[in-house]
């Protein structure tokens, strides 16, 4: 079971209560697109994903990161138990989507970015080193049904 | 995955306003990394202060941010460039390679919070193909 600091769990819900979903979702994953270009591989039928500014402007990229966004709020809202909260959402990506889970770690790196780009000088190394052990603990549980 | 023209030309361009704030982004930078990877504290267990903001954390940084002056300015070279440095970590400083990887992130989050217009995510790919390059470029003479 993972251990949570007081400052770890106050930050957590600190940082998801002021969540802008709708601003910080799709700029996450059309980041991820960008930067790591071999995760398009997933969304084929996403339409135009031809260059950065075609993929900032994409509706579909815009629904569906703010739908990946809203997933973490279960893991704010159970972090006592992320592993069990994400089982059938790690079958889902293993078994349905066949997601590389080396790609979790991808998405989280580009969604710290985002966040950091949001908060600035509030992003200190401590709130830095919270919200990664959080999305760390997610991506560990999202790749647990993995065989 | 090496540098396009297209990479070049937008590293060089930010560095240009990077560099007018280095000292803060590579103390900073620096900082954090220190706070977020406490393993990375066992390379700096001779200073008196660790904490960020302190004398050698930013006396570090501001080396640090020298030597990624350097590297743009070899950014066409950057294994030749680089050779002295890497020397200098393979045998005297003997980082384990795994740790570029740690700082480059931690510079990528300090651009992001500083400079959050103008590190778009096209600026962001870049400079993350920039840091992989230097860090392999860093690597060179390790075995």
């Amino acid at each position: 079971m993972v251990e949570w600091t007081d400052f770890e769990r106050a930050t957590i819900a600190d940082i998801f209560s002021k969540m802008q979903y709708e601003v910080v979702g799709p700029a996450a994953l059309a980041r991820c697109l960008i930067v790591y270009p071999w995760t398009q591989r997933y969304f084929g039928n996403f339409g135009n994903l031809y260059n950065a500014a075609a993929i900032s402007g994409n509706p579909m990229v815009a629904k569906h990161g703010t739908t990946i966004l809203h997933g973490l709020d279960r893991a704010v809202k159970n972090m006592d138990d992320i592993k069990a909260t994400y089982t059938e959402l790690s079958v889902l990506h293993s078994e349905k989507l066949h997601v590389d889970p080396d790609n979790f770690k991808l998405l989280s790196d580009c969604l710290t970015i985002v966040v950091a780009a949001q908060l600035g000088n509030d992003f200190t190394g401590e709130v830095q080193a919270a919200f990664q052990k959080f999305l760390a603990v997610v991506v560990s549980s999202l790749g647990r049904q993995y065989h | 995955m090496s540098l396009s023209d297209k990479d070049k030309t937008a590293v060089k361009a930010l560095w240009g306003k990077i560099s007018k704030s280095a000292d803060v982004v590579g103390a900073e930078a620096l900082g954090r990394m220190l706070v977020v990877y406490p393993q990375t504290k066992t390379y700096f267990a001779h200073w008196p202060d660790m904490s960020p903001g302190s004398e050698p954390v930013k006396a570090h940084g501001k080396k640090v941010m020298g030597g990624l002056t350097l590297a743009v300015s070899k950014i066409d070279d950057l294994k030749a460039g680089l050779l002295e440095l890497s020397e200098q970590h393979a045998f005297t400083l003997r980082v384990d390679p795994a740790n570029f990887k740690i700082l480059s992130h931690c510079i990528l989050v300090e651009l992001a919070t500083i400079f959050p217009k103008e590190f778009t995510p096209e600026a962001h790919l870049s400079y993350d193909k920039f840091f992989t390059a230097v860090a392999l470029a860093l690597a060179e003479r390790y075995r």
